[in-house]
Parts: C-alpha cells; sequence; structure tokens
C-alpha cells in the first residue's frame, strides 16, 4: 500500500511549479522526495540552529560554562530533528512504519551505550582517583 | 486480487497475501534496508562518540581543546557540509523532473562542497600534527582523530561513490536503477551531515567551553 503512494508521489511533485502548492504536501509524505520549500525550511533552520551555539560559544555570551553546555547540546538536538524530517524525509509512515520503529530502536540503544558509558566510566575515575603525580605524593606523605 | 471466486458464497473474500507484492516492494524494501543500514552506522559512531565522551578529557599533560581547536575554520567546514546537504536536496529535486543536465551540475557542486570539507579536514589533521598533537599523544587525541577521522572517512567515501554515480547518469541516464541509487546516496550524505552536528557539538563546541 504505502509502495503505491510512493510511486504516486513523483508526478504530483511536479505540479508544483504550474498553478500552485496547493497539491504538494502528498509529494514529502512518502520516501526519498522533498519540495523546494521543504529543503529551503530545513535549510534555514539548520543554519540558524548551526550559528547560534557556534555564537554562544566563540562570543562567550553566557557566563557559565555548564548552561551554554545544557543549551548548546539541545540546540544540536533539535537540528538532527529538522535533519530527519526536512532531509531525509522521516515520518511516522514512511516505509510503513518500518524506517520509523528502526529509528527509535537506533535511538534507544544510542542513549543506553552514550549515558551507559559516560556514568560508568565517570564512578570509576573517580574510585580510581589518586592517579596524577600531585594525589600520588599526598598519599605518599 | 481477485479471490471472490474461491470464496464461499456469503463469507468475505479471504486476503492470503498481496498479489502485487513483486513489481512495487522492491524498491521499497532498497530504501528500507539502506535506512537499517543508516542505523547501524549511527551505531558505530555512537560507539565512538561514547569512547570521546569517556577518554575526551585524558590530556596526559598534553595539549587541551582550548589550544588546538580553531573555531572559525570548524565554522567553515560545517558551513560546507550544510551548503552540500541543500546542493544535494536540489539535485533530488531535478532528478524527479528528469533534468539529466542540471542533476549533474547539482551533484557536481555537492561534490566539490565535499571535497572542500574533507580538504580543510586533512589541513586542520597535519596542523595538529605539526602542534605536537598526535592521536598518540594523550588518549584525548586518540579518541578524537578516531571519531572525526572516521566521519571525514565516510565523507571520503561518499564522494567517490558520488563520482561513480555521476559516471552512471552520464552513461545511461536517470534510469530507474541510478534514481534508486541517487536516492541511498541522498541519504547517506544526509546522515553524515547530521553525524557532524554531534561532532561539533560535543567534540569542538563543548571541548572549547571547558
Amino acid at each position: 500500500m504505502s509502495a503505491d503512494a510512493h510511486h504516486m508521489a513523483g508526478p504530483v511533485g511536479h505540479g508544483g511549479a504550474s498553478a500552485g502548492h496547493g497539491h504538494d504536501p502528498h509529494a514529502h509524505s512518502e520516501g526519498g522526495h522533498g519540495t523546494v520549500q521543504s529543503y529551503m525550511t530545513g535549510f534555514v533552520l539548520s543554519v540558524i540552529l548551526t550559528v547560534i551555539p557556534f555564537w554562544l560559544v566563540m562570543g562567550n555570551v553566557l557566563d557559565n560554562s555548564l548552561v551554554t553546555t545544557l543549551v548548546i547540546l539541545a540546540l544540536g538536538g533539535v537540528q538532527m530533528v529538522v535533519h530527519v524530517v526536512y532531509f531525509l524525509h522521516m515520518s511516522t509512515k514512511s516505509e510503513g512504519g518500518w524506517t520509523f520503529m528502526a529509528l527509535i530502536f537506533t535511538i534507544t540503544l544510542v542513549v543506553i551505550m552514550l549515558a551507559g558509558s559516560v556514568w560508568v566510566m565517570y564512578h570509576l575515575n573517580h574510585n580510581m582517583m589518586p592517579m596524577d603525580a600531585h594525589d600520588v605524593m599526598n598519599n605518599a606523605r | 486480487m481477485m479471490h471472490a471466486d474461491t470464496a464461499p458464497p456469503g463469507a468475505a473474500a479471504p486476503v492470503f497475501y498481496q498479489t502485487d507484492e513483486e513489481g512495487h516492494h522492491s524498491e521499497g524494501s532498497t530504501m528500507l534496508g539502506f535506512w537499517l543500514y543508516l542505523m547501524s552506522d549511527c551505531l558505530i559512531f555512537a560507539t565512538l562518540f561514547a569512547t570521546y565522551g569517556v577518554l575526551g578529557r585524558s590530556y596526559a599533560a598534553g595539549p587541551t581543546p582550548k589550544d588546538l581547536f580553531d573555531l572559525p575554520g570548524i565554522a567553515v567546514n560545517t558551513a560546507m557540509l550544510l551548503f552540500s546537504s541543500i546542493t544535494y536536496g536540489f539535485a533530488m529535486l531535478e532528478m524527479d523532473r528528469d533534468r539529466i543536465k542540471r542533476t549533474q551540475v547539482w551533484l557536481a557542486i555537492t561534490g566539490l562542497f565535499g571535497v572542500a570539507f574533507v580538504a580543510l579536514e586533512i589541513r586542520e589533521f597535519a596542523h595538529l600534527f605539526h602542534e605536537g598533537a598526535p592521536p598518540w599523544r594523550s588518549a584525548f587525541l586518540s579518541s578524537f582523530y578516531t571519531l572525526v577521522g572516521t566521519h571525514g572517512l565516510h565523507v571520503s567515501m561518499g564522494i567517490l561513490w558520488l563520482v561513480v554515480l555521476m559516471v552512471q547518469v552520464r552513461k545511461y541516464g536517470l534510469i530507474v536503477e541510478n534514481k534508486r541509487r541517487l536516492m541511498c546516496l541522498s541519504m547517506f550524505w544526509h546522515f553524515l551531515d547530521l553525524i557532524w552536528i554531534g561532532v561539533f557539538t560535543v567534540v569542538y563546541l563543548m571541548g572549547v567551553l571547558e
């Protein structure tokens, strides 16, 4: 079923050049095709979401580096979503929902792997603290 | 399609399987399969990010990100990749309209942005070596080169794939197979741009912040 919609998406996309853009929403509901508007929207959003974090860090805008870190991580996350939606044309319905399922599964694994590694290794480092020369000397006394 | 003749009178027509699966499914399953490949590639990058997250502050009394990274240069690099993403998008739109020449021009522009990105990255690495920051200097640098280098290697392979496809399109035109290949490369290319968002945020911006 989704395959049929996919094949129709191509020809429908052409209509944009003639009368109006009213029919276009069909074009990016499925598969790899977008429209000029969807690509431009994605591009403009990406530029904004790239410029802000660089500006925050290079201009030293916020005094608190922890806040800056959280803000740039959040902006990076938002930009990734923008890319997935506007450039990769992902939606919950593409390929009958299977790409979305795979994406959710991957994100789950990635979060477990990243958060788990950093968490566990942080505690490991913490418990094996006296590694640098300064501490070793202090302990020796 | 029609099972009505095999059904008992009064019963709804049973549907055992989709009869038109053959012709339509092949393209759809290629895209899904390629998406699954990208997801597994995503896991590779996630392990490299995790490694960097763990080792990224182990300088071994060597240079720190603040000493090494040149943010304006990274901003230019980021711009190259972002421009290449939008130009690839334009190539796809021209492909939809079956305009071979314009598709090729946009693909070539995309390739040039990609080459610029890789060239700038090689220059950055050469500069770091010169500054006394090779991969073997500290755990931070080992994990840095592994993560950023793997991404750069992906982009280089993407450029090679792009060139091969441009030759294919030149030779055979925008046939169904070539369109499918171009769509796979499109996903690959945008995916690499997505990974780069993580790289410049976590490695460069957060590195300089610390």
